[in-house]
């Protein structure tokens, strides 16, 4: 159909255009400003307190003890049963966070601008590895490094970006690629190179020199420092392509260890919904699969803009680390998933594959038609509470909700 | 010319030298040749829509 063409070739048109400048870092409140006391916000498509899993009832939980809301985790988690608390996805809020995705009103948030549409897209600062939130810590270590975060890293990365102008994120995409980084489980270069983009402008803005290291030591400490920003690039990317009428393009993909839910352009925000899969992968000492909670978090994103396992042939070490064969094999995932793409990003190329861009667009139909179904690096949280990250892997999305996704579509467009 | 034609061609070269196969689909045809020894090359296909022939038909109509 000439229409489909047409408004699928306007999708990519924007997603290519798109121009994400990191701006700013400043508190959810401020950025979202309907985020409101009690709201909590979390990844994936919509669900309540009885249907979360572990990890993100331990995250709300630790949240609501972080906001002052609760004394305690057992007061949060009665307090949450008895419908104490407002859970909506991130997505509903212009914003997107890893794993658990949980933001709230006090949490520092960073600032993507994409300047080609004028629209911003919101992410938390990445916690580090470990026992952290997004992956369902909630003891005093974790809350107290969102506290630093709230109080001092926060506000210090946030006057050094203003001081400088912002990070243009898109040329550094570009470079993390050759790197060997795909923007999901392996962000080491993208990182690196956000430090040194941001370090002189910190040294500027920070008169402690104690308070200085302590910032650059967290940045250069932790490989994952660089994921977050590009989620909130993914969000900004993809938030112009939403609602093209007869678009059959993914504008999001987004898992809340519960379903896994998919938006497309052409049916506007509608979620279609599936059960999560378990991810396959590689576990950390002492853990296995039976530790493992199913898939999670918003960060299909990177994936939805054509990195992580799309780009996997852009980081044959990712491979290994999330036990998806061999580094030769890398290039097989990436020219897979350009079966389901509608084109490629000449921005962002990889040089092992002879330059070929990052597959780019998801159209349902062909998700359908091939039976292939994106593939997605992912960490693996534990599936109790409060203990963290277990391993990491790669898991495929669902069918079941691109067949949903299909049929709604073609109902739009009188087709059914 | 002795009056053969070309399948009469194609007939004899099949029944006189060792087949090349190309198989569609089930991987475990290709490995059950392959174990004994026959030249295969497997293509991983599967028929559109996982078979379901609704589904098939309504791609089509989006002109997938």
């Amino acid at each position: 159909m000439d229409l489909i063409e047409r408004a699928n070739k306007e999708a990519v048109r924007r997603m290519l255009a798109g121009d994400p400048v990191l701006v700013d870092v400043i508190p959810a409140e401020q950025a979202i400003p309907t985020l409101g006391e009690r709201m909590i916000l979390h990844a994936g498509p919509p669900i309540d307190w009885a249907r979360m899993c572990g990890p993100m009832r331990g995250a709300v939980t630790g949240v609501a003890c972080f906001e002052g809301w609760t004394a305690n985790l057992e007061a949060a988690a009665e307090q949450a049963a008895a419908g104490a608390f407002a859970l909506h996805p991130n997505h509903h809020f212009d914003a997107v966070g890893p794993m658990t995705g949980i933001t709230t009103r006090s949490q520092p948030v960073m600032v993507v601008e994409n300047r080609a549409f004028g629209n911003r897209a919101y992410c938390t600062i990445n916690e580090g590895l470990g026992k952290v939130m997004r992956f369902g810590g909630n003891d005093e270590e974790v809350l107290n490094r969102l506290r630093w975060l709230r109080d001092d890293f926060g506000p210090a990365m946030g006057a050094a970006l203003r001081e400088m102008g912002g990070i243009p994120l898109k040329s550094l995409v570009a470079r993390g690629l050759t790197m060997g980084d795909e923007m999901h489980q392996r962000n080491v270069a993208c990182s690196g190179l956000t430090l040194r983009h941001l370090a002189p402008a910190l040294a500027r803005v920070t008169q402690d020199r104690d308070a200085l290291a302590r910032a650059l030591a967290f940045i250069g400490g932790n490989d994952q420092f660089f994921l977050n920003i590009a989620m909130a690039l993914g969000k900004a990317i993809m938030d112009p392509v939403r609602g093209i009428e007869g678009s059959s393009v993914v504008t999001a993909m987004a898992r809340n260890g519960t379903d896994f839910g998919i938006r497309v352009s052409g049916t506007g925000d509608t979620w279609f919904t599936a059960p999560v899969e378990m991810p396959e992968g590689l576990y950390f000492p002492g853990f296995s699969a039976a530790d493992a909670n199913p898939d999670m978090g918003d960060s299909t994103i990177v994936e939805t803009i054509g990195l992580g396992g799309f780009a996997m042939g852009a980081a044959p070490a990712v491979a290994g680390f999330v036990g998806a064969g061999a580094a030769s094999e890398a290039g097989n995932f990436t020219r897979t998933m350009a079966e389901i793409t509608l084109g490629e990003n000449p921005e962002w190329t990889i040089p092992a594959l002879d330059y070929f861009g990052v597959p780019t667009g998801i159209d349902i139909r062909l998700v359908v038609e091939t039976g292939l179904a994106p593939t997605i690096n992912t960490g693996i949280a534990h599936k109790e509470p409060g203990i963290g990250q277990v391993g990491a892997g790669v898991v495929r999305a669902p069918l079941a909700c691109f067949r949903e996704a299909l049929l709604a579509f073609a109902e739009t467009l009188g087709v059914l | 010319m002795d009056g053969s034609t070309m399948s009469d061609d194609i007939g004899k070269t099949l029944l006189n030298t060792p087949p090349k196969v190309v198989n569609l689909g089930l991987e475990s045809f290709a490995l059950e040749l392959s174990q004994q020894g026959v030249a295969v090359v497997h293509v991983d296909w599967t028929p559109p829509a996982g078979g379901d022939p609704a589904l098939a038909d309504l791609l089509s109509k989006l002109g997938a």
